[in-house]
């Protein structure tokens, strides 16, 4: 696994819980997304190699590859979750994250203590673990499409419990996430080739129509493009 | 703690600041606004292409209040233990210069004059008895007549475009024909309606309602405003609400009011600055100033006025005089004080039609503010005496620029799948295929919704919390049911092949992970009645009478209408009244 340099760790953590760390993050941590690999695969930073294997099966099974193109694994989902992860998003730093941590009803919102990046470590480790009891010792990543379909779901109707991390918080956030990672621009990691766009007709950075306000139910006729210039 | 002096200090660089800075600065005092956020301009950070990413902008929040520093709790009810709200989820306020005003989407209207004197008009109609129980449905105590000029001045600065229906008593166009009567006609020409807008409007005519295209905030051309601010032509890239808007189109205080009064010497912009309470003197009747840290040296620092404007977003404004002892905390057992009664939201529910594959809807063309609605069923525009309920909605199809995160966490719609096997399809077919039309409508105040200081949860700061305690109520559940039901004739004549209608459900309580709307309400609401409003007519403190407290919070009911041009309106309106009269002979404008 690749580390982050040390000097961006210790600023990282010197600067969490206070007041400055969105101002001066925002900008540091976004120009690293920008500025992160290109070229060949990608090594993850935050999550283990454990982690990294479920969270690729379990992306691909929320977007599935099939006959409308690629799923979220090759579009980079997995990436993007895991760039996020050392983001201000990631550490909790938009989140407000003060005690005490009680329970409510599910209507008034999340209440747990775990930022992102927590409800992934824990979320995995146990969702793991639980698929292990119940399948003969093999992990998510080794289950077939069809029985990773079954704990997702089951995750996600809260059937299964995982200790810290409610099952159906975690489905959510897996889900969530992923659709970020295939349809947010690819600057940040995702949404490759611009497939994700391409899809569902999006034009992305184009962001002017003004000869094309009302086509009388035409589709718009332009490929997308993206903020670096891009195009599919 | 240092300590300096300025005529007037005005909380909050949303539209009711600037506004408020841009007149009494006019009127030759010198105005510094405090703001804690940090300062915002156009041409840096909403340039074209950086500032239009969906993900850094609408879904990480790069124009709101970051929560980590201060929130709210909230419960649906008082025997309910109140909890943070922890996310950004169900509204969303600004933080920074320009406010909510920087990240909205445009929408413009006036105000329908019967609901600035609800109670009354009700009870003229109906009869006392057809107001709920716990219902505290009031009056502003300012006619439309008398705002009629500030909503003028309003448009003419914020270069809003629109059609209008009668301009001086005659008819001057096809504008919405529930619209009062205007003194002059809208600065530019209406917006182009969207191929949606278009259906819905041929549809909702064939059926008998009346449609018109939305009055918006957005420039259909180039337009100077009477500050001699520019605005280009919107071109309806679709990134208004959650933006900031790189062609200059949607008005902003950071487009059209700020760069006029960066350059006045009697102006002063402080950024970074969180008021932490408005100063009072002794017996508590006049305020001294503000106390405000410095974020950036972590130092406090008192400065001195004669004058104080809190003009925050709404609940932080209610917040601010919990915080300061300004105004009598509002207790609902004993139905007394006024501070943080009256809080009110807006009901919104989407409704969705899916046309024949070969009709794209290009959602993501668009304008926050451009659209088409009909206000058959607003404000008392339609008969409620058989239906048994106060309040309405316009009905719109207000295609804002669709985009694709958010189509695709919010999923196809219907019983369609939200991940997984069929969900590409179902995707697919709404995204490209589809419309939406939603109800946006009132919310009334009752007894036990209301706003308070936490007991247990702090801000960054140490201070308590603002607590909401808020759900949805019978009342408002069945106006929005009525309402989306005179939605399904519109499906049926739009062609639609198949339609899902979006409504509460009886009992449901408010949910605060869903985006439902940011236009939050009252708490510190205007009237003719200091047992029962917290300012007057013209937005000044009953109890503390050098202090103005502007914005929605002054609303006594959730309005079917988007809150902005009101706001805009009451702020030019409070201006205007302190200009003339207040700064001649300070005191109490009306007195109790």
């Amino acid at each position: 696994m690749k580390t982050p340099s040390s000097t961006r760790r210790t600023f990282i953590g010197g600067l969490l819980g206070s007041a400055s760390f969105w101002l001066y993050s925002n900008h540091e941590v976004w120009a690293d997304a920008l500025a992160a690999g290109q070229a060949g695969p990608y090594t993850p930073r935050y999550f283990n190699e454990a982690e990294w294997r479920f969270l690729n099966a379990a992306c691909e099974r929320i977007f599935p590859t099939d006959g409308h193109g690629p799923g979220a694994r090759s579009l980079g989902a997995p990436e993007f979750i895991d760039r996020q992860m050392d983001t201000p998003y990631g550490h909790g730093a938009l989140w407000y994250m003060s005690g005490p941590f009680q329970n409510a009803p599910a209507n008034l919102g999340y209440q747990l203590s775990l930022p992102p990046r927590e409800i992934y470590r824990q979320g995995i480790a146990a969702a793991d673990a639980y698929v292990r009891d119940h399948h003969d010792g093999r992990g998510f990543a080794d289950l077939d499409a069809a029985d990773q379909t079954t704990v997702l779901k089951a995750l996600e109707q809260g059937d299964i419990a995982l200790g810290s991390v409610p099952g159906h918080t975690f489905f959510e956030q897996l889900r969530q996430n992923t659709l970020e990672g295939v349809f947010s621009d690819p600057l940040h990691g995702g949404n490759k080739g611009l497939a994700g766009w391409t899809l569902l007709g999006f034009p992305g950075a184009r962001a002017d129509f003004m000869d094309w306000v009302n086509q009388d139910g035409a589709p718009y006729p332009f490929g997308p493009v993206s903020i670096s210039g891009e195009t599919a | 703690m240092s300590t300096m002096k300025t005529d007037a200090i005005i909380i909050g660089a949303g539209w009711a600041g600037s506004i408020l800075a841009k007149e009494l600065t006019e009127a030759g005092l010198s105005v510094t606004i405090l703001e804690r956020g940090d300062d915002r301009a156009t041409a840096t950070e909403g340039d074209y292409p950086s500032s239009i990413d969906e993900l850094r902008g609408a879904i990480r929040h790069r124009l709101f209040q970051n929560l980590s520093q201060t929130t709210v709790t909230i419960r649906n009810t008082v025997d309910q233990t109140a909890v943070p709200y922890r996310r950004l989820a169900a509204f969303l306020p600004g933080e920074g210069v320009g406010g909510a005003g920087l990240h909205w989407s445009g929408v413009h209207f006036r105000v329908a004059p019967d609901d600035l004197a609800l109670r009354t008009n009700i009870i003229a109609r109906y009869g006392k008895s057809f107001i709920p129980e716990g219902m505290n449905l009031q009056d502003y105590d300012v006619t439309y007549e008398e705002l009629e000029p500030f909503f003028d001045k309003a448009e003419k600065v914020f270069g809003t475009s629109g059609e209008p229906h009668t301009i001086r008593g005659k008819v001057a166009g096809k504008g919405n024909p529930f619209a009062p009567d205007r003194s002059d006609a809208f600065p530019l020409p209406p917006m182009k309606d969207v191929y949606s807008a278009t259906l819905f409007k041929t549809a909702a005519a064939n059926v008998g309602y009346h449609p018109y295209s939305l009055p918006a905030a957005n420039a259909s051309a180039q337009y100077t405003n009477p500050y001699g601010v520019q605005m280009g032509p919107c071109n309806f890239c679709g990134y208004c609400s959650g933006y900031d808007c790189y062609m200059y189109s949607k008005a902003s205080p950071n487009v059209n009011i700020l760069p006029a009064l960066r350059q006045d010497p009697k102006f002063t912009l402080v950024t970074k600055a969180h008021v932490l309470k408005v100063n009072l003197d002794s017996d508590g009747r006049k305020a001294t100033g503000v106390t405000y840290l410095d974020l950036r040296t972590r130092q406090q620092v008192e400065l001195r006025a004669d004058l104080v404007i809190i003009s925050a977003f709404q609940f932080h404004n209610v917040h601010l005089m919990l915080l300061s002892g300004i105004g009598q905390p509002y207790d609902p057992v004993r139905n007394t004080g006024t501070v943080g009664r009256n809080f009110v939201y807006q009901t919104i529910t989407t409704s969705r039609a899916w046309l024949p594959a070969r009709h794209y809807t290009n959602q993501f063309v668009g304008a926050g503010g451009a659209g088409v609605a009909i206000d058959d069923f607003n404000s008392l525009n339609f008969d409620h005496g058989p239906l048994g309920f106060v309040g309405g909605a316009p009905v719109w199809v207000n295609q804002a620029g669709v985009k694709p995160i958010a189509a695709a966490i919010g999923g196809p719609g219907g019983k369609a799948p939200t991940w997984g096997e069929g969900y590409k399809d179902a995707l697919v077919d709404t995204y490209r295929h589809s419309l939406a039309i939603d109800a946006h409508g009132s919310n009334m105040a009752y007894r036990d919704v209301y706003l308070d200081l936490d007991p247990t949860y702090s801000d960054a700061y140490g201070q308590p919390l603002l607590r909401m305690t808020f759900t949805w109520k019978d009342n408002d559940i069945r106006m929005n049911q009525y309402v989306v039901s005179r939605i399904e004739p519109i499906m049926k004549a739009m062609g639609a092949t198949r339609y899902a209608l979006g409504t509460l459900k009886a009992g449901e309580p408010f949910d605060t992970r869903r985006y439902q709307t940011t236009h939050l309400g009252g708490g510190a609401v205007m009237g003719a009645d200091p047992k029962t409003s917290a300012v007057n007519r013209y937005l000044q403190s009953w109890d503390v009478p050098n202090v103005f407290v502007i914005g929605a919070s002054a609303f006594p009911q959730g309005m079917g209408y988007n809150p902005t041009g009101m706001v805009a309106a009451l702020a030019y309106w409070s201006a205007y009244h302190i200009r003339t009269t207040y700064l001649k002979n300070p005191g109490p404008m009306v007195q109790a």
